[in-house]
């Protein structure tokens, strides 16, 4: 679904500052020029003194920055010059009319799995190399190329990745209550309703957005359910009435439905003011589950400090299960087949790339040789430490693989049956239900 | 959304603009030839011809065939009509049709007659005008903030709490529950008691949790167990709660704040709050700083606590405006905050054009104002009037930047109107503009009558 996509994107572009607004026009081209003396230990890559490479990405702002500063470093080692264009939210229509033109750019960063397949199955994608695939294989985990690979071929290396998994707290109010965060659901609940005995509302739900309702369900559900039928739903192959999804609402319910641990208005509430609410200088609440892009928020839109004042915890386990992650991510896929491209694929995948904007901030990579050390503070060490060590237990956001009139339509679908359920959480089977119904009524990809 | 072209061919009743209709009128007959004619014409005709005529048919054309682009027959109207949300966007623009342009125009009217009988009437007029300078997106922003819940930050819950505040003013200790809802139950009628009974000479500990901070006076002192002392029903009522956890819940632990002002009954005869209840209030008192409370001179016997609701009111907070029940009132408010303006300058210049004789003589004759109004001024308006509310209803009908930016998603099903509901089916996710198509066909056919009055009206003007 592209509104959580889109809306961390802009989230984090808004954090920037106006420096880097002012570099947000388009395209930064970067040339080889006078001095690449300097090689440090890394990657061994070809030297592609003057060939062009053009890379394409929804990046802007501190993002587009922090991409242009990987590929300064790519044309520093290989003398390419690299050109990066910006393709505004919408990069699927923006690629297929490119690749129609017969002009695609030799790179582009896809922001979700469905694109990579449907451009794989197009024809439009280039294979990797073999250089390439052994970089994947010697530093990502299996499942992000497995997530890489369509039809037996790999095609792509994920980048960049988001963590959707994370339960942003406000520290005084856990202080106040003697609360420690939690690890486990029932501890959840115990602490917020203790949170709740100390005088405020705990659980903060921007519920006028119908997508972090669905993020809420997916983390529940991956962890109740399970790895494989959180597969099998996304899929639609198990119907949306199986036992495993009335015991993930239910779950849900031990929360939502309980008197006085969610802020009243929750409806009437949208993600933002979720968030503000929660560390705003008169708070209404303690507790705010969203992904790592709500830290953005809370620096933008409130005096709370990331790190001291507002902190996070993994979202917790249910029933035991084990640390598994739901999020996003952007993967790296060739279009042309040139060398260049290939080039810049196996130096994406080298932990090298990818601790060059670890350090400047704002950025996840899973690529698990990157040192934790190159983040620049606790909290972004901590996001990306739960995304890498999640390992295969890392799942796509459903409802951003479903298709948009059941995953991403505002007032309606998912996005609207899980408000109704949060205004009645006791309506469990009513809810399985009307998803499924809702599920039917579209085609989900095989 | 720009003011509609038909509006600005309004003319105010009054004597006719010329003899004749005009030079042009005039030459109307003469032998141009009718190469020349077309040759003008054919431009503005081809621009027609693309615009309007085109998509008419071919939504006509796309409403037939499914989401895919194949043939199905009149299915999607079935499916239109069957559906619950086309029904209620049809109730809603059924609403929208019959409130809002007459709000509007009832308003813009005495806007209109007040402001020729006020100092400053352009400045006044200036202002009711200045929304429609306002796009309706901006407009539904601003609403936005007007109509959210938080009465700190909605300036329309602002306003109710701030007059129900004059009325009621409310200090309760609201969310505060029992530490033990065993102990300290649902009284009948609403409130908390105990579950047991005391007699005089023991003490009772009340224990309540989830007392905000912010009900929580200043002058609350630590809370201290009450001593028992003879003929003396004493206790304590405080927050249970050690800042930073660890107290031992039902005990006042050092730190815990007794709560001040909490009301306390002794009813005598109850059965306490497990039994069918009753039993009749025999004393009241209120806790001091500390939160302790003593019943003197009690009659022997035993009785339980009671702590009446008024001790838990929760604060009036205003209503959720775009909550479910109220969405589509609150959009057709600020859609009248934005076309009041509109109205009185159409109706004031209508106004204007009356000739000043009739009312002149109708209050010479010994007419009231009232009268004046009602028999003279309104029957005299009344074409104005119909091409304001002809225009409006057009307007309305097409409602749609003001419902999708105003209503929140949650209750976007509850506010839908028809033209929404095209764009929702069509673009906003659900990618059937066949479906679409025929909602729009639908809009166009219900529009129709309106245009066609209008149409006829402006023909019989200018004759």
């Amino acid at each position: 679904m592209r509104h959580t996509m889109t809306f961390a994107t802009r989230l984090t572009a808004a954090a920037a500052g106006l420096a880097l607004a002012l570099a947000g026009c388009g395209g930064s081209s970067t040339s080889p020029g006078g001095g690449a003396t300097t090689t440090p230990a890394g990657v061994s890559l070809p030297d592609l003194t003057g060939q062009k490479l053009e890379v394409a990405a929804v990046w802007t702002g501190a993002e587009q920055a922090g991409i242009a500063a990987v590929l300064d470093a790519f044309s520093a080692k290989t003398h390419a010059t690299v050109k990066y264009t910006a393709t505004g939210d919408d990069i699927a229509t923006v690629l297929g009319t490119r690749i129609k033109g017969g002009q695609p750019p030799d790179v582009a960063f896809l922001p979700q799995p469905g694109l990579l397949n449907e451009l794989a199955s197009d024809g439009s994608l280039k294979p990797v190399d073999a250089d390439v695939a052994a970089a994947v294989d010697a530093n990502y985990a299996p499942i992000w190329k497995t997530l890489g690979t369509v039809k037996g071929t790999l095609y792509g290396v994920w980048f960049k990745a988001a963590n959707k998994s994370t339960v942003w707290y406000r520290t005084a109010a856990f202080d106040q209550a003697g609360v420690q965060p939690p690890a486990s659901w029932d501890d959840l609940l115990k602490g917020a309703q203790t949170i709740a005995d100390s005088g405020t509302t705990p659980v903060s739900v921007g519920g006028a957005d119908g997508w972090t309702l669905t993020d809420w369900f997916e983390n529940v559900y991956l962890r109740s359910a399970g790895p494989a039928k959180y597969d099998q739903l996304a899929k639609h192959q198990i119907p949306w009435t199986d036992a495993s999804v009335k015991t993930a609402l239910g779950v849900l319910a031990q929360l939502w439905g309980k008197k006085g641990l969610v802020v009243p208005g929750a409806l009437q509430t949208d993600f933002p003011t979720s968030v503000t609410q929660v560390f705003s200088a008169s708070p209404k609440g303690a507790i705010v589950f969203e992904g790592d892009f709500v830290a953005g928020v809370i620096a933008s839109e409130t005096k709370a400090k990331v790190g001291t004042d507002a902190n996070f915890f993994d979202f917790p386990s249910v029933n035991g299960s084990p640390a598994s992650v739901v999020g996003g991510g952007d993967v790296a896929t060739a279009l042309k087949s040139s060398p260049g491209a290939q080039a810049l694929l196996r130096f994406l995948a080298s932990p090298e790339a990818a601790t060059i904007w670890a350090k400047r901030g704002g950025y996840t990579s899973v690529n698990k040789n990157v040192d934790l050390a190159a983040y620049p503070d606790d909290t972004s060490r901590k996001i990306a430490k739960a995304l890498v060590g999640s390992g295969d237990a890392f799942r796509f956001d459903m409802s951003d693989l479903a298709p948009a009139g059941f995953g991403g339509t505002p007032g309606g679908g998912e996005w609207k049956i899980l408000q109704d359920f949060l205004a009645n959480p006791t309506n469990v089977d009513g809810t399985a239900t009307k998803l499924e119904a809702a599920a039917s009524a579209v085609k989900f990809p095989t | 959304m720009s003011v509609p072209d038909d509006v600005m061919t309004v003319t105010p009743p009054g004597p006719p603009a010329g003899p004749g209709g005009g030079p042009d009128g005039a030459r109307s007959g003469s032998g141009r030839p009718s190469w020349l004619t077309a040759g003008f014409l054919a431009p503005a005709l081809a621009l027609l011809a693309v615009l309007v005529v085109y998509p008419i048919f071919y939504t006509v054309w796309r409403s037939l065939r499914d989401a895919d682009g194949h043939f199905a027959g009149l299915r999607n109207y079935g499916a239109m009509f069957t559906s619950d949300a086309t029904l209620t966007a049809i109730k809603n623009n059924a609403i929208w049709l019959l409130v809002a342009p007459t709000v509007v125009t009832a308003l813009g009217l005495v806007f209109a007659v007040l402001t020729e009988r006020v100092r400053w009437a352009t400045a006044f007029k200036l202002v009711v005008f200045m929304p429609m300078a306002i796009s309706s997106l901006a407009a539904g922003i601003i609403f936005t903030l007007v109509y959210t819940d938080d009465p700190d930050r909605g300036l329309a819950n602002a306003a109710l709490v701030g007059v129900h505040g004059v009325f009621s003013p409310s200090a309760g200790y609201s969310g505060a529950r029992p530490r033990d809802p065993s102990l300290l139950a649902d009284a009948p009628g609403g409130g908390l008691r105990t579950a047991r009974t005391y007699q005089p000479g023991e003490t009772a500990a009340l224990a309540l949790v989830g007392v905000r901070a912010a009900d929580l006076p200043n002058g609350a002192a630590d809370a201290v167990a009450a001593t028992p002392a003879a003929g003396t029903l004493a206790g304590t009522v405080w927050f249970d709660f050690v800042r930073g956890g660890g107290g031992r819940p039902g005990v006042i632990d050092p730190g815990e704040k007794g709560l001040p002002k909490v009301v306390v009954q002794a009813v005598s005869g109850g059965t306490g709050s497990g039994g069918p209840g009753g039993g009749s209030v025999v004393a009241t008192v209120r806790t001091d700083d500390r939160g302790a409370f003593a019943f003197t001179g009690l009659a022997p016997g035993s009785y339980s606590l009671q702590l009446p609701a008024s001790n838990f009111a929760e604060p009036f907070t205003g209503f959720t405006w775009l909550g479910p029940t109220l969405v589509t009132w609150a959009i057709i408010g600020a859609y009248v905050w934005m076309w009041s303006g509109f109205a009185m300058v159409l109706i004031a210049a209508g106004l204007s054009a009356i000739p000043r004789e009739a009312l002149e003589a109708a209050r010479v004759d010994g007419g009231t104002e009232w009268q004046v109004f009602r028999k003279v001024t309104v029957p005299l308006l009344a074409p104005v009037l119909v091409v304001v509310l002809i225009t409006l209803m057009i307007n309305v009908m097409k409602i749609f930047d003001l419902v999708i930016t105003l209503a929140p998603q949650s209750s976007q099903d509850d506010a839908n109107v028809l033209a929404l509901e095209m764009w929702r089916v069509s673009f906003g996710g659900g990618h059937d503009q066949g479906l679409g198509s025929a909602l729009g066909v639908f809009l166009f056919v219900l529009v129709l009558p309106a245009m066609i009055f209008n149409i006829r009206r402006f023909r019989r003007e200018a004759r």
